[in-house]
């Protein structure tokens, strides 16, 4: 299961409504082991495509670098399709290569017209694991990060 | 000669979970040749054959102290004693 708090979650849905109809990518890093998504970082599409993403291999360097130096790990691996569902295509699976990673797609199909209009449709937003080519679903659970009181 | 060779998770199968290992070699294709002695299958993970001549795979980046490999050379960057190597597979898909 995928926990994930509101403001994470929304952040990613911006991100990829603005990069639209270009796909959006991205990661949340968090404490190695913990598996909470706690740090988002948007990163750059060096592809600038519709159907592909991949990040700037001297931006993928850098982000390497800074988590190792905080001991954190790729939480969330996130991306966007932008005019099919919200499921791992045949090269998602293909290049999955963080097997403690959540897989995160969001799909955008729905928000905007053929123009690129705005429709406010409903925004998928689903979690996955990806092993050795094995795609799992997994739940995703919003939190809101406010303290519960006892 | 002793080259610090970093490591990813996906690839760690292959160094009984060590984050990094050990190498020698005084050029990236040596290196990993040394790599493969003791890690044999991970050479193959690294680079393929690509129209008779090996070449580092499409989805793997190697970046000598800091600098991307395909821009110094490739298989074929120089390397020397306290270099750092770090192997990062691309974070990709469509």
């Amino acid at each position: 299961m995928l926990t994930i708090d509101q403001e994470i979650h929304d952040a990613i849905v911006a991100h990829a409504r603005r990069d639209h109809p270009d796909e959006a990518c991205g990661v949340v890093a968090g404490p190695e082991g913990s598996d909470r998504a706690e740090r988002f970082i948007p990163m750059v599409n060096a592809a600038g495509s519709p159907t592909f993403y991949e990040f700037d291999s001297t931006e993928l360097f850098q982000l390497y670098k800074e988590m190792d130096a905080r001991d954190e790990e790729p939480v969330v691996v996130y991306h966007s399709h932008t005019a099919t569902e919200a499921y791992p295509s045949r090269t998602d699976i293909d290049l999955a290569s963080e097997p403690n990673a959540h897989y995160v797609l969001v799909s955008t199909r729905e928000l905007f017209d053929e123009d690129g209009g705005n429709i406010d449709g409903p925004v998928e937003f689903r979690s996955y694991r990806i092993i050795d080519g094995v795609v799992t679903e997994e739940e995703v659970t919003i939190t809101t990060g406010e303290k519960s009181t006892p | 000669m002793a080259i610090e060779v970093r490591i990813p998770t996906i690839l760690r199968t292959y160094t009984d979970g060590a984050k990094a290992v050990e190498a020698a070699g005084g050029t990236l294709s040596e290196l990993i040749d040394d790599l493969e002695g003791n890690h044999p299958g991970i050479k193959d993970r690294l680079v393929e054959d690509k129209s008779g001549s090996i070449d580092l795979r499409r989805f793997v980046n190697v970046y000598i102290n800091d600098e991307d490999v395909r821009f110094i050379g490739g298989l074929e960057a120089e390397l020397s004693d306290g270099d750092q190597v770090v192997v990062l597979p691309a974070v990709a898909g469509g």
